[in-house]
């Protein structure tokens, strides 16, 4: 298989106009005419709807929450990025551009790179536009804060709460286009299959979350904005409703998935507390700014925090990063801390854990200005802990967050199925094998209103639709297969819960393919997934019946995806023989212990294609280079 | 420590439902109130007992599924909690808690304490948007904001949409949240050209949707889990008349 990943050509500044100039149009007249479906109603699935819809497009779209306003885009806290310049402060487009690509370790595209980030300025004027409250200084003008690192302030925020300001602006222009009839909405509904008719996409298999009802839904062409899927650790910071089943059954029915094993690790999150844990808070990591990190020197030191001296305290990455210190890039920071408790270091009643210590902080600038800086964040740990982190220091540990990784798209955001758009989380185009802070809600945004809306005119005005019934032999053998999967589901009959099973592979997953990986441990996780899976298939316990709200029915569905998908993340890791980004290789390292990419050998998109349950994937690679920025190996000493 | 559980089940709308109890005697204070629910359902998968189905997604207090009524105050007795944020550590050894779905005529049970809430969204897409179609909007710092503007609408914007304002309040009134929707959007300039249509679109649908009237009881914001005030009504029916006013000579063409 040829991917073309259709990249435009030429000067990097006018590759998408130039690209979008010879994009052919549908006539205003003849939009009404065609049917698209957009699953999801995220920041991605969401802004896409609404604009489609504003369009003049016929747009049917589905969430599986009781309201498209839940998304988990709602709980983005820290901002959005944009390369405005308001400041003055040396930002542009193409230092957006520049840092996101060496952010991504160099595995993303330059072009779709470039795009997001002259992208992101059109997305902050659309958002204010809407009523988007964000931040404002007192002359109202908008605010900016310097995120993850930057050293340019480009990010746009709305207090705590940017992913939910953000969503709420899409989701009410999507009731708009819902209110004039634009948009029909099925919401608690949940797509199961894909339906591909001559080799392309014309539709989705859905089941009705409160009647249990499946049901095809025939389009021109379906968009999927179904977010990341983090969630297969079982315990990570996405909403619990988060899942792979879209994209899963869709890479079943032909799409490749790409870069399955690139996935971020937050370094500051809440621990864990117990085995009935059911997922993890993340802590903005705006807090590494003040706050140091450290743990007791010695192992096994059970002493309080405030009766360990500070010359038994290890600041380990002031130590070992003396430039960064405890602004490291999150991958760097989440490795160093469970390094330290593989040692027998961390605190807690866990020893998973590791301190992050405003004390010093209080004492330079007094309690007040921590207060305000971080007031909210400190309330948030409270509540969650019962400790106050005024008096003693934080516990932290890194947790599952975001998946770079995702179904593979060309430049139209279309993947390998005709008429199959994947945009938002779900897709893996622009982040390479590490996304910055504050760029994923850009991302989605900018795809959801600028890029999806031009591209899949193009598809549409370019192809002739022969009329599909719902009763197509490909729709009745998808809806027959769906029916099937919840049958076995039900008819298992098992002595486990659902939960049991995916915290068994969770755990897996997190050991041997978390962190840091190594061929040892990933050819181990290789060997116990396919077993642990058939357990899973003969052992589960699913109560009640497939025609009623059921909610352990759902869940067992998309764990059982999350068993295939973990076993070709698991495959993608072990065929990466570098680290880069979120990857690390234990086995791949400077001698200071940094990733050691190899560009001579992987700089490529790995694609896979799938082949049934328990064969062989087939790898497809996507070769990339790099015209403008040249890759470097990142220091943070 | 050990609690006692009084659960609200009901198989479906049409049934007629019933409490029913269970114990915990295992219940650490570590735990969120909707992990202590976690471990009774893995309990009754165990013995072969329906679950209790309950709304919940995010458990950060943000996307406003969950909830229910906790010995008939919503979320429970901790302010400005919704119930995923709310922990066990604020409950005692031997608690009797009596949980039940939002009660309102608007809110019908689907199931144990999932309710429908789809009548917020209706409201919604009545009017609680400002319709700036996706590319016609000018530079973000083209029109400036009053910081204290901003401010004031982030508060109402705050709105998770859980509807315990509706399950609290004796006449079911949805007003709260319709409120914070006109204060978010009226208080900003974008926001002023729709101002009048807006209040008087999304007031219609309310009514429609079979959600009392407010009589200014309070108890809405004393349960809201994101702090939305009252001041809010009081701008919302300034609005509302002004906009009625506007009506009645014929100024509002629409
Ligand atoms: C705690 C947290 C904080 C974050 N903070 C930031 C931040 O500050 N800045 C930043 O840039 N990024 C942040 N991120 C990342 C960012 O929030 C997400 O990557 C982004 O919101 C994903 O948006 P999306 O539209 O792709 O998907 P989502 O918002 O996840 O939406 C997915 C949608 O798909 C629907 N769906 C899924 N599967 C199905 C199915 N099978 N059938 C029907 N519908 C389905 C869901 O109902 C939902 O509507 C954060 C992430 C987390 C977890
Ligand atoms: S006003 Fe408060 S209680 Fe009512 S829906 Fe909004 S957040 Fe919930
Ligand atoms: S689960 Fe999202 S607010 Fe409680």
């Amino acid at each position: 298989m040829e991917l073309d990943s259709k990249c435009p050509t030429g000067p990097i500044e006018t590759r998408w106009e130039r690209h979008r100039f010879n994009l052919k149009l549908v006539n205003p007249a003849n939009k009404r005419k065609y049917t698209v479906i957009v699953v999801g109603t995220g920041l991605a699935g969401g802004s896409t709807a609404a604009t489609l819809g504003e369009l003049g497009y016929n747009v049917e779209c589905f969430c599986f929450q009781d309201s498209p306003r839940r998304a988990h885009s709602i709980a983005a806290q820290g901002g959005i990025n944009a390369a405005k310049n308001y400041h003055n402060d040396g930002d542009s487009v193409y230092r957006l551009f520049y840092d996101t690509v060496k952010g991504g370790d160099f595995r993303a595209r330059e072009s779709n790179v470039y795009r997001l980030a002259a992208i992101s300025l059109d997305i902050i004027d659309q958002c204010v536009a809407q009523g988007v409250p964000f931040a404002r200084e007192y002359s109202g003008y908008l605010d900016n804060r310097s995120f993850g690192g930057a050293q340019v302030s480009r990010t746009f925020y709305a207090r705590g709460q940017t992913g939910q300001q953000l969503l709420l602006g899409a989701y009410q222009a999507l009731e708009r286009q819902i209110g004039t009839g634009m948009v029909k909405m099925h919401p608690r509904s949940e797509m199961l299959d894909l339906i591909v008719i001559d080799g392309r996409a014309r539709g989705i298999v859905t089941r009705d979350l409160l009647t249990g009802k499946v049901e095809s839904h025939i389009a021109d062409a379906v968009v999927l904005g179904t977010g990341g899927y983090g969630n297969v650790f079982y315990l990570s910071t996405n909403a619990k409703g988060c899942n792979a089943t879209a994209i899963w059954r869709a890479h079943k029915r032909g799409a490749l998935f790409a870069n399955p094993c690139f996935t971020q690790i937050h370094p500051t999150c809440i621990p864990v507390s117990g085995e009935y844990q059911s997922k993890l808070t993340l802590m903005s990591e705006s807090l590494r700014n003040d706050g140091r990190i450290w743990v007791p020197l010695k192992k096994g030191d059970k002493r309080k925090a405030s009766e360990i001296p500070e010359a038994e305290r290890d600041y380990f990455l002031e130590r070992k990063y003396p430039s960064f210190g405890n602004l490291v890039p999150r991958d760097v920071a989440s490795r160093n801390a469970k390094a330290v408790c593989d040692e027998g270091r961390g605190v807690g009643e866990t020893g998973l854990a590791v301190y992050l210590d405003l004390r010093d902080s209080i004492a330079r600038l007094g309690k007040n200005v921590i207060k305000e800086r971080y007031g909210n964040l400190i309330d948030m740990y409270n509540r969650i802990t019962g400790e106050d982190p005024y008096q003693a220091p934080m516990r932290i540990f890194p947790a599952s967050h975001y998946t770079m990784g995702g179904l593979w798209v060309d430049y139209n955001l279309m993947s390998n199925i005709p008429g199959l758009y994947v945009i938002g989380e779900a897709n893996f185009s622009d982040h390479g094998a590490n996304r910055l802070g504050a760029s994923a809600l850009m991302q989605g945004l900018a795809d959801g209103y600028f890029v999806l809306p031009n591209t899949i005119g193009d598809y549409l005005a370019s192809n002739k639709f022969p009329k599909v019934e719902a009763s197509n032999p490909a729709a009745r053998q998808a809806e027959q297969e769906v029916a099937a999967i919840t049958q076995r589901l039900l008819g298992a009959k098992g002595t486990r819960s659902v939960d049991a099973c995916h915290r068994e592979l969770g755990k897996l997953l997190w050991e041997d393919c978390g962190m840091g990986r190594t061929a040892q441990g990933l050819k181990h996780a290789l060997s116990q997934i396919p077993e642990m899976r058939e357990r899973f298939w003969k052992d589960v316990k699913v109560l009640g019946t497939g025609e009623e709200l059921n909610q352990s029915l759902e869940k067992a569905g998309r764990v059982a995806d999350f068993f295939e998908l973990a076993e070709l993340m698991c495959l993608d890791a072990l065929e990466r023989n570098e680290s880069c980004g979120g990857h690390f290789r234990e086995e791949y390292q400077t001698p200071e212990g940094e990733a050691a990419r190899d560009d001579e050998h992987y700089s490529y998109a790995a694609a896979w294609e799938f082949r049934g349950v328990g064969n062989a994937p087939v790898l497809h690679k996507e070769p990339l280079t790099f015209d403008y920025v040249h890759p470097s190996q990142r220091s943070y000493k | 420590m050990r609690i006692t559980l009084h659960i609200w089940r009901q198989r479906n709308a049409s049934d007629k439902g019933r409490m029913v109890r269970y114990e915990l005697p295992n219940v650490s204070e570590h735990m969120s109130f909707l992990e202590m629910l976690d471990v009774l359902n893995e309990e009754l998968i165990t013995k072969g007992e329906d679950p209790v189905a309950f709304d919940h997604d995010c458990r950060e207090g943000i996307c406003g599924m969950c909830g229910c009524m906790v010995n008939g105050v919503a979320h429970g007795p901790l302010p400005e909690t919704t119930l995923c944020q709310l922990h066990m550590r604020h409950f005692k050894d031997g608690d009797e808690l009596y949980l039940e779905p939002w009660r309102a005529k608007a809110f019908p049970v689907v199931k144990d304490l999932v309710v429908d809430r789809t009548a917020f969204d209706r409201i919604i897409a009545a009017g609680g948007f400002i319709s700036v179609a996706t590319g016609s909007a000018p530079d973000g710092n083209a029109v400036l904001v009053p910081k204290d503007n901003a401010e004031r609408s982030m508060d109402a914007a705050a709105c998770i949409g859980c509807g315990a304002c509706v399950a609290m309040c004796p006449n079911a009134s949805a007003s709260l949240f319709v409120s914070a929707k006109i204060a978010h959007l009226g208080l900003l300039p974008q926001g002023q050209p729709e101002r009048e249509r807006r209040v008087t679109a999304m007031v219609a649908q309310a009514n429609q949707e079979i959600f009392g009237s407010c009589t200014n009881m309070g108890e809405c914001e004393a349960v809201c889990p994101k702090g939305i005030k009252l001041e809010n009504i009081a701008l919302m029916n300034r609005h509302f008349l002004g906009a009625n006013w506007a009506g009645r000579e014929g100024v509002e063409a629409d």
